[in-house]
Parts: C-alpha cells; structure tokens; sequence
C-alpha cells in the first residue's frame, strides 16, 4: 500500500514541478517573446497565416475573439457531423464500421467539439479510422481553443486600459503548435514503446492459448490517446478507455497519462503569473484548486484502500481493496486518484469503472465535476475559476468597505450579472436534466421515439445508484467532463440529444462569460493599488475564494448528492 | 440638533410607527423591488392556501396545526424584514423631523418689488424673492443676504452655540432657513422653490421616497436575485428527485427549504443598511444629496484639503521676538507692541498676548501703557504700503510690516538692512513661518516670527486616513517654502502651494485620470467648479449657495475634518452589506444539514448519518430551521443600524476580521441555534 501511495505523490509532485518551466514557457509564447523552437515554429505558422490568409497581429477586441472563437466552431461541428453520419461509405474504414445515427452524430460531434469526448459509442465497432482522425483533430483544436480564450482572458488582466486584446487566430495556432504537438508527440512515442498500437491496418486476429481465434482491434491509437490527454479530452479510442490494456499498457503508461492530463492545466495557472508577473496570485490560485482536489482526493484514496464494507460484512478480507471495475495492473490508490484527477480537469478518460467506486469516491468525483474550478481542462478551467474570483472578489471588496476591485479595475452590477449567470448555469443544467431523466424514470414513462421501451429501462441499477447513474451523465456533460458512470442506457435518442444540448450551452456560454467580464474590465480605468485595496494575492484572499466556491458550487447540489451517492453510502455503512 | 440624536437605537415612538408601517409593507407592489423578500412572500401566500385546504379536508400535507406555524412563521420572517427597513425609516425621520420643526410655517416679511413689505408665511416664498430680517426675527427659509451684515444663531442646525457673522458679498452670504438672527438687519434672496431645499431633498432620502438604489446595492441586488434563482433550482428539481426515490414531501417542507436557502438575513437587512448610512451621514450633521455620495466616500482615494482653518487653526500666531544686532530685546519688544496696538488682526492681537507672555515682571505693561498715551496717529495697514503701525507724539514713527516692505522703507531712508536680520527671515520661511519686521524711524529694530499653529490631532488623523488609504493633500497659497514645511509638520502627504481656483481644479483632474476617487471641502464660490468635478464635494454650511449646488454634500457643522467620518460612514456602510451577505449565505450549511434530512428520513432511514445536529424529529427540525431563519434578522437589526466597525488595519486584515466573525460566525451559529430551538421546540410537541 505504501508503494502506492508512493506512486500518486510522486506523479503528483513531478506534475507540479514540471508545470512550472512549462508555465514559463506558455507565458513567453503567448507574449510572443522568443523561445528556444522559434526557429522550427515560426516557418511552419508563418506558412500556415499565409495560405489561410490570417494577419495574425491585427488585435481583436473580446467581441470580435468570441465571434471568431464561434465560427470557427460552427465550422468544424458540421464537418465533424456529416463525416460521421456517412463514415461507413467513406473511406479509411478497413473494419466496415457502419455510419451513425443522426442523434448519435449530433452527440459525438458536440462532445468532441467542446473537449467533452462524452463517448455514447464504442471505438472498436462505432467509428472509422477517418472519423478517428478527425476525433483527433477536434481534440486539438477544443484543447487549443480552450487556450486560445484563457490567452484572451490573461491578456485583458493587464494592467492598462484597451479593448485591443491580442488575436485569437494568434493565440489558437500558437497554443496547437507550440504547447499541445510538441507535449503529444512525447507521450505518444511513450505509448508506442509500451505497446500501444499505431497503424492504419484492421483489425489484427490472434489465437488464444486455449485455441480460440479472437479478433484484436487497433488503429492509430499512440497518437489519438496522447493528445486526449495533453489536451485534456478524454475521449477514448477503445471503448473502455484507458482501462483497455492497448490505450493504457502499463503502470508507467498510467503515469505518463496521468502526468499529461495534468500537465497543461497547472501550466495554464503558473502561466498566468509570469504572463502577468504576478507570480504570487498565480501561487494563490494553484493553492486553493490544490487544496480543494487535495479534499476530494484523498477520501476517494482512502475509500477506495479500505474496499467495500458491504463485502467486508460477509467475511471476506479485501488486502487488495476495493477491486471491482479496477485493473489489476494499476490497483484500487492509483484508480481512484485516476477517477479524481480526470473528473476535476475535464478530462474524463477513466482507468477503472466510475460505477463502480465506493459511494465516498463517486461522491467526489460528482463533487469534482460539480465544482468544476479546481484545474479544470486546457484553458478554461481557469476561466472557471475566473468567475468564482469575480464573486469573491465582489463580496470581499464589499467587506472590507470599498467599491470591488480585481486588479485594479472596478467590478460592477454588469460583471457581477454575467458572473451570477455562469454561477447559477451549471447547477440549471445538471440539476433540470437530472430532474427530467428523474421524471421519466419515476412514472417509468413510456419514451417512444426517445428511448425503445420504458424510461426505468436505461437504468442499469435500482434506486440510489440509478439516480447517481443519471446524475452522473448530466454532471458529467455540464462539466464538459466526458466521463462516464456507465451502467446507464445512454446511446439513445433521450441522452444523446439532452446531454448534447447541455454539452453545448455549458461549453459556449461559460467560455462567452469571462471573456466578456474579462473584456468590459479590460476597457474600464486602471485604477492604482493603494493602501485600502483589497490584495487578490493573498491567502485570506485565496480561502475568500474557496469558500465562495463550496458554498456556491458544491452546496446546490447537496440534496441531489443526499439521494444518489450519500444515501447510498449511509445504507452500505 | 446635538441635544435631539438619539443614542437609544429603539424609541417606543418610532417602534410603533415601524410596526404600522411592517404591515404596509407587505403589499406585493411595495415587496416587489426587493425579489429576495418578495419570493417569501409568496411562499407564504401558498402555505396559507396550504392551511386552507388542510381546513377543507386535503389529507396528506401534515397537521393543521404544523403548516399553520410555518406560515405564521414565514409571516413573521416577512415583518421582520420589512420591521427593519421600517426602523431605520423612522429613525431617519425622526432625524429629519426635528430638522424640518425649526422650519415650519415661519413668518416672513417679503419685500414686494414695489418696495412694499408684506407678512406673508415663509412656504409661500418662492425663488427669487426677497424678504427683509431683522434681531429676533427667524429666517424663513434657505437664501443669500444681498444687503447688510447679520449675527445669526445657528444652533438648531448646528448645535454650535456661539453665534456667526454673515454679510452680503463674500463667501459667507449664506444663509438656513431656521435659524435666527441676533442682531442687525438683512435682506435676503430666496434660493430654493419650497420643498427642494437640501433639508427638503435630504428628508425625502432618509423617508425612502425618492432613494434611489447605489450602483453597489444594484449589483449586491442582482447577486442576491441569482442566489435566489440557484435555490429555486434546487427546489423545483427536488420534486422529481424526491419522486424517483419515492420519498414525497410536503409542501410545507419545500417551502422552508426553500425560504431557509434564500438569503433572507441580508435580503431582509439591505434597505435597512442603506438608510441608516444616510442617517448615520445626517446625525454627523452631513446632509447627502444622494446615497451614492456616502458609497462613493468609502472609495475616496484623495483628499484635498485646505490648510487655513482645517489643518492650521486658521491664525498665524507670534511665536518669537528675535531684536536685531545692538537693539536690546525689551527695546524691541516695546517697539513691536506698539505697532501692534492698532492691529486688530489676529496676528496683531498674538503678538500682544506673547508679550504678556514674555514679561514675567510686568514691568513692559507698566511701561507700554505709560507710551500709549503718546499715541497721536495711528496706521492701518493698506494693500499699498503693506505695513502698520503708530506715530508718537515725539515723531517717532514705528511700522511693522512684510520684510521687502520694510527693507524698502530702510534702504529708501538711507539705512542698511542688518545681515542678521535677512538671515532670520529666511530662517524663519523655511521653517514655515512669516517674518514680520519692526522698524522704528527707518531702523530695523527685529523680526517678529509668526506660526500656522497646526490644529492638534491632526498628524493622528492623517495617519488614519493613510491606514485607510487615503492620499491628503494640502491646499494652500503660501508659498512652497512654507507649505512643505507645514505639510511635512502636518503629516499630509502632499501639497499645492500657492493655489489657485483652477490649481484645485486641474489636481483633481489630474488624480481622476489616474483613476482615484477624489474628495474636496469647500467653501467659497471659487471652490465651486473644483466641488463640481470632485466625486465627493462637502460644501460647508456657511459657505456660498453656489459651493453648496456645486457639491454633493453639505457639512452643517462646517468642519473640515468631518471628511474622515464621512469616509468612514462610507465604508461601513459597504462593509456592513458586505459581512451580513456573507453571513447569510455562511448560514446556508447548517440549514442544509437541518432540512435535507428531515426531508428525506421517513423514506430513506439510512440518511439518519446526515442528521448531525441530531434534530428531534422532521416536524421540530424544520421549524428550528424557520425560526432560526426568521428571528436571525430582528436579531442583526441592531447591527444592521449602527453598521460594522470599521478599524483602518488594512484591507487584508479587514477581510480576515469579518471572514473570521461573520464567515465562520455564520457558519457556527446557526448550528448551535438550530440545535436548542429545535430542543425548546421539542418541549411543545
């Protein structure tokens, strides 16, 4: 057990101390100073403004990045749609994969495109290496958009007074480029010297030792898993994820995925102080996420160690802990830091069964997402958190008896309106889709087109578990998270269309938030510090902050957790 | 007005007036601005069609007897909330009231354009018209004098009990309506139609007619609506969550989830806050135009003050006799008194009370007074020779005056300026202080040394102000010599020398550049146009009615250091809306743990775990929980009146003060009361 635990710090640490000179170095590309691979970057982005007609150093203001940031988008969900929805004609498709569905299309094209990777589907049977391909795509481009806001966003915390903030184009191609290729062709070389396969052959036969012919499938593989983790997709070629022994061979393959789900959000805050050289309220800000997945983190490890009282209660010993829905090959510590660290970033890849965690663990995973502030995915885990600074520093201002300040520009009744909106649209969005499915389930409606058969039928289990199930799904979706509870009937017409809506709104609209906030501030009068401002770098700050975000985001959802995970734990006990 | 504020903050008179208007207050129109206290109300309106259809035989909703006391609860939370507003209501026009008192219904003799005098009652004055005043008579309304010179009693508007001079010209030609003349005869121009006159404006703030909300409170407003939404949220989704677990729950139920979530306490409390800041402003005799004035106080970043009379006692005082080379020091002293003797400036009269001071004998007294005598002349002192002073009977001529305008009398006579003497004069501006040379028949006799006294506490206040910070900066036409040294002595962090009216005007455009808040005192009709562009302009009372339309407040008291209180006023107010949004919310958690179970227990036993204050029974929870929710307010009004302390530690210090009381404050409390009304609730059930 102490070797472990020994793992998940030591990955933990490493990712930490790395994150730093990365950070560094995302500040510096984004500044536009001069870095060590100018000279392999600059031809290669200078051809790519060229022939697409970018002049990458006009400055846009914060209307004009969202309006690009949208169309981009728009562009990509329809190419994304139609290449699915008539993949099994297309080519690069040596296994024969049918096409999708119109509602399964719709989702999966969403859920790759707002860095969710929210799979309805299974990989080896659900797409064709073209539509993997260009999954692949999508996981860079999400990831680099994600960025691409946060560059904005840092760019207006300047201190000045302007509305020019930057180009997104500028900001995008840099951020795929220079951060998120060069991180992926690493761990995809580590994953190919482990065993992940990288081809575009079909599928491979084997015969067992037993003497059955099996059907292996494979694909390129290295490089799709290792940017759904640089950029914190999640999405997984293989159906179950990086619990597939191709996508995650080894115990050291799990650390390295683990380290590159990690890797870029951390930077991400780092960056954020040397970018604005203030290096001190970047420490604050890694602090309170650190301290909030530190809470969430370790009961889930201990939890998961101690194994399953309910078992425990028929006499039988678990010196393993808690093993269903875990590989033996990584064990029940380093599952559940896994099911933790892949839930608060939005990564939503999974090394072990989320349904099956001790209620302790799939509470916090579901607090994670709920949360969904605490590192976050590429980029906009910090606008996330933007938002939750905003109200804190609107209370706190209040509180110490000055008009609020956020280095040094004035928040006011229009700020803290677009804030409260992006506060109260993620608990809407899990609660009333958790509400609907719970609805349906309750009365056992009879779905029709939505679903074939009754509603209770998408529930894999009874009573606290399938509301968990359904919770989950919804949770999993508002934090653009992607993971699964599994279990639930999901691949229908009902959960592919409402958890596509939410996928949408809840990628959009919190992005449009703090770069609007981010863009009125920006033009507002820089008004210098003085004795009587409240400082944003310190720690009273940083637990003003925390406290804001665990009476806000976790509270709301208490009852729902009381029904599903809580109640559960209160019966195994 | 000093002998009426109130200390008690409940007075059985303005109670009963509050509890009337609580009842009032309930009326949806009225409840609708305040969306908090507004869903509460219909809460409330649906337990009692809840009660109703208990009355006419609905089965499953629980007891007559238990929906009726939530309702009567949440009745009460809403008479509670609107008490409190109503309170600080009737505090403020009580304030107001004896303000207004002095100013009812007065006589006033108008002076028709004719000539003519008419008695006529001062509300049928209008702008523009003139009436006469003589001793004893009062002043009907606010005006300016525009012939003649009055004592006037200010007191029932100041407290102050020594009389003030005002005079037609000038910067003291104003005057209040209810105050009362004591002697001479004046006529005045009305400057204000009836019922706009500051007082007027200030009374219908404080009475909540025309208050309008402060871009703070709009925000906090807006804040508090998104609170109320997210909770609304999580009560409709209840309702189907609950179904899937089969786990019904009453409406009753519901509803005290929902009230209990909400942030009543501040939501309660808001209106409330925002008067009595203004109240606090009016009972340190400010009167505000607008509650945005006292916010934006809080926020002041610069504060320009005047030195003469706010931080210097307003007199420069003789301090010193220094006697030139070869003339002894009771010779010159004897010289300096006298050519003071018909100076009736406070300089003059300093220089003849430093004489007493000095002769400890008596014997200069007895000697002077044997010279005034010879007296036969006596010289004014005139823009043109800049000099006073005495011609004896014997010839000879004594003056005192500026040091150039003595030294040109010297040389002009043929006499040498003394090397010592310019020495000390310079000595003497450096160290911020007015030379004044004496000469007798064209012979430098000495220099008399003169001192700004700087008021004591000052260098205190500064410090606060700095803690706060506050930038001071000091405005004076002494020269810059002169100014660092007394700014420096002072403790102020800056000055303008030798200012003039536009030098105010383009410092604080200057600081509102770089973004600061800047706050002035002003007098003068020259300090008008800097009061307009300051975002806290305070004109003093005595002041011009063009200082007084220039600012945004008016000091009763016209004291210049009543800045700082204003400040501070201002800052309570954000903080006391600040902590109690805080505490609201902090309050949350508990309720959660009080209510979330009982909803649930009957349906799932297993959820027993999260009934951690192990509360009685569900009934008994949910109304600790609803009275808790309700009394808590009544509880803060007190609070919510005379607003948080606030202590100039710093703004980090600050938040971990109140983060401290009213964070965790608020996350404990209610837990522990919860926890023993649910016991007394117990006993009752």
């Amino acid at each position: 057990m102490n070797t472990e635990l020994f793992g998940i710090i030591s990955i933990f640490i490493v990712t930490i101390v790395l994150a730093i000179p990365l950070g560094k170095y995302i500040a510096k590309v984004y500044l536009g100073d001069k870095t060590f691979f100018d000279p392999i970057f600059n031809p290669i982005e200078k051809f790519i403004f060229k022939i697409s007609g970018i002049n990458s150093t006009e400055e846009m203001n914060w209307k004009q990045h969202l309006k690009t940031l949208l169309s981009v988008n728009m562009v990509w969900f329809f190419l994304c749609f139609f290449i699915l929805l008539f993949q099994g004609s297309l080519f690069l498709n040596p296994d024969n994969n049918p096409s999708m569905s119109p509602d399964l299309a719709f989702n999966t094209a969403i859920s790759f495109l707002v860095n969710c990777n929210l799979q309805h589907y299974s990989g080896e049977t659900g797409l064709s290496y073209l539509s993997q391909i260009f999954l692949m795509f999508l996981q860079f481009v999400s990831a680099g958009v994600g960025m691409a806001a946060a560059a904005m966003v840092f760019t207006a915390m300047k201190e000045r007074t302007t509305d020019k903030l930057g180009n997104f184009y500028n900001y995008f191609i840099k951020s795929c480029t220079r951060i998120l290729l060069p991180l992926s062709a690493v761990v995809a070389v580590v994953l190919l010297f482990s065993g992940t396969p990288m081809t575009f052959e079909g599928k491979d036969a084997i015969t067992t030792l037993q003497g059955d012919q099996v059907e292996v499938s494979r694909g390129p593989a290295a490089a799709f898993i290792a940017i759904k983790h640089i950029g914190t997709n999640g999405g997984g070629f293989f159906g179950v994820n990086s619990a597939h022994p191709l996508e995650n061979p080894t115990y050291f393959t799990n650390a390295v995925e683990l380290w590159a789900q990690l890797i870029i959000p951390f930077a991400m805050i780092f960056a954020l102080g040397f970018y604005l050289k203030k290096t001190k309220f970047a420490y604050v800000v890694f602090g309170v996420m650190t301290v909030g997945f530190l809470l969430l983190v370790i009961p889930t490890v201990i939890s998961e160690i101690n194994g399953n009282p309910a078992i425990e209660k028929m006499g039988i010993a678990q010196t393993t802990g808690s093993m269903e829905g875990k590989e033996v090959r990584f064990g029940p510590a380093i599952s559940g830091f896994w099911s933790i660290a892949t839930t608060v970033i939005s990564t939503g890849s999974v090394n072990s069964m989320h349904d099956s965690s001790m209620p302790v663990s799939g509470t916090m995973e579901l607090l994670a997402m709920m949360v969904n502030a605490f590192y976050g995915g590429c980029g906009v885990g910090f606008l996330n958190f933007y938002i939750f600074i905003i109200l804190a520093v609107f209370i706190s201002g209040l509180m110490v008896g000055r008009t609020p300040e956020f280095l040094g520009k004035k928040i006011e009744a229009r700020e803290v309106k677009i804030a409260a909106f992006i506060a109260i649209l993620h608990p809407l969005l899990i609660l009333s889709g958790t509400a609907l499915a719970s609805y349906f389930a309750a009365n056992n409606t009879a779905m029709g087109y939505w679903f074939s058969g009754n509603a209770t039928g998408w529930l894999n289990n009874p009573g606290h578990h399938g509301f968990s199930e359904m919770l989950y799904e919804f949770t999993s979706s508002a934090a653009n998270n992607g993971s699964g509870f599994e279990g639930l009937g999901d691949n229908n017409p009902f959960w592919n269309i409402t958890t596509g809506i939410v996928l949408l709104l809840s990628r959009f609209i919190p992005i449009i938030g703090p770069l609007a906030i981010a863009g009125l501030l920006a033009n507002k009068k820089y008004i210098p510090e003085s004795a009587g401002t409240l400082k944003t770098d310190t720690t009273i700050f940083g637990v003003m902050v925390f406290a804001v975000i665990a009476i806000i985001a976790a509270l709301s959802f208490f009852p729902a957790l009381a029904l599903g995970p809580l109640a559960e734990y209160f019966t195994l006990k | 007005m000093t002998n009426n504020k109130s200390t008690s903050l409940f007075e059985s008179k303005q109670v009963k007036e509050a509890l009337v208007q609580s009842f009032v207050k309930l009326n949806p129109k009225i409840m609708f601005k305040n969306p908090v206290m507004f869903t509460v109300e219909i809460g409330t309106a649906i337990m009692f069609v809840v009660c109703a259809a208990i009355l006419f035989g609905a089965q499953d909703q629980g007891s007559f007897a238990y929906n009726f006391i939530v309702f009567l609860i949440l009745l009460a939370t809403l008479l509670f909330a609107n008490f409190a507003e109503a309170i600080a209501e009737a505090r403020g026009k009580a304030q107001a009231d004896s303000l207004r008192k002095t100013r009812e219904e007065t006589p006033a003799r108008q002076i028709l354009p004719n000539g003519e005098i008419k008695n006529i009652s001062s509300s049928e004055l209008k702008k523009g018209d003139v009436f006469v005043c003589e001793a004893s008579d009062l002043i009907a309304t606010d005006g300016e004098i525009i012939e003649g010179l009055a004592t006037i009693d200010e007191s029932a508007i100041t407290g102050e009990s020594a009389p003030v001079i005002r005079e037609a010209g000038g910067d003291k030609s104003s005057v209040t309506g209810g105050t009362k003349v004591l002697s001479d005869k004046i006529k005045v121009i009305v400057t204000s139609e009836p019922g706009e006159s500051f007082l007027d404006k200030m009374i219908a703030l404080v009475e909540g007619a025309s208050r309008q909300k402060t871009p703070n409170e709009i925000a906090l407003t807006i804040l508090l609506a998104a609170f109320t939404l997210i909770f609304v949220i999580v009560c409709v989704t209840l309702k189907p969550f609950a179904d899937y677990a089969n786990a019904p729950i009453t409406i009753a139920a519901f509803i005290a989830l929902f009230v209990c979530l909400i942030p009543t306490t501040i939501g309660g409390l808001l209106s409330a806050i925002g008067i009595a800041g203004m109240d606090r402003a009016l009972r340190a005799n400010v009167i505000t135009k607008s509650g945005k004035a006292v916010e934006t106080a809080g926020d002041i970043d610069v504060l320009l003050l005047d030195k003469t009379g706010t931080i210097t006692i307003g007199n420069r005082k003789a301090t010193n006799f220094y006697p030139a080379k070869g003339v002894s020091e009771e010779d010159f002293i004897k010289s300096a008194v006298l050519s003071s003797l018909a100076d009736d400036t406070p300089e003059g009269k300093s220089i003849l009370e430093l004489s007493e001071i000095l002769d400890v004998k008596g014997t200069l007294k007895e000697s002077i007074s044997h010279l005034t005598d010879h007296i036969s002349q006596t010289i004014k002192f005139t823009a043109e020779t800049r000099t006073s002073g005495v011609v004896l009977k014997d010839g000879t001529n004594i003056r005192k005056g500026a040091q150039d305008a003595a030294k040109n009398i010297a040389l002009q006579a043929g006499n040498n300026f003394p090397e010592d003497i310019a020495e000390k004069v310079i000595a003497i501006s450096s160290k911020g202080g007015t030379p004044l040379v004496v000469i007798k028949n064209n012979h430098v006799q000495g220099v008399i040394e003169l001192q700004d006294i700087i008021k004591t506490g000052m260098k205190e206040r500064f410090e606060r102000l700095r803690k706060m910070g506050v930038k001071t900066v000091m405005v004076t036409g002494d020269n810059p010599l002169t100014a660092k040294f007394i700014a420096e002595a002072a403790g102020v962090d800056d000055f303008i020398a030798e200012a003039k009216p536009e030098d105010k005007m383009n410092y604080i455009k200057n600081e509102q550049n770089l973004g600061k808040l800047v706050a002035m005192m002003g007098d003068g009709t020259n300090d008008a146009p800097a009061l307009a562009q300051a975002n806290v302009g305070v004109a003093m009372n005595s002041g011009t009615q063009a200082a007084k339309e220039a600012g945004n407040m008016v000091d009763l008291d016209n004291d210049p250091t009543k800045l700082i209180e204003i400040i501070e006023i201002g800052k309570q107010l954000l903080m006391t809306r600040g902590t109690l949004t805080t505490f609201s919310i902090a309050n949350d958690v508990a309720k959660y743990f009080a209510i979330v179970p009982a909803l649930f227990i009957t349906a799932i036993p297993a959820l027993e775990g999260l009934n951690i204050m192990r509360l009685h029974s569900p009934e008994s929870a949910i109304l600790s929980a609803v009275i808790f929710n309700a009394i808590i307010i009544p509880i803060l009004i007190p609070l919510a009146l005379r607003g948080v302390d606030y202590k100039p530690i710093g703004a980090s210090a600050i938040l971990k003060r109140n983060l401290l009381i009213y964070g965790l404050g608020g996350l404990i409390v209610p837990f522990i009361g919860i926890k023993l009304i649910d016991l007394l609730v117990t006993l009752f059930m």
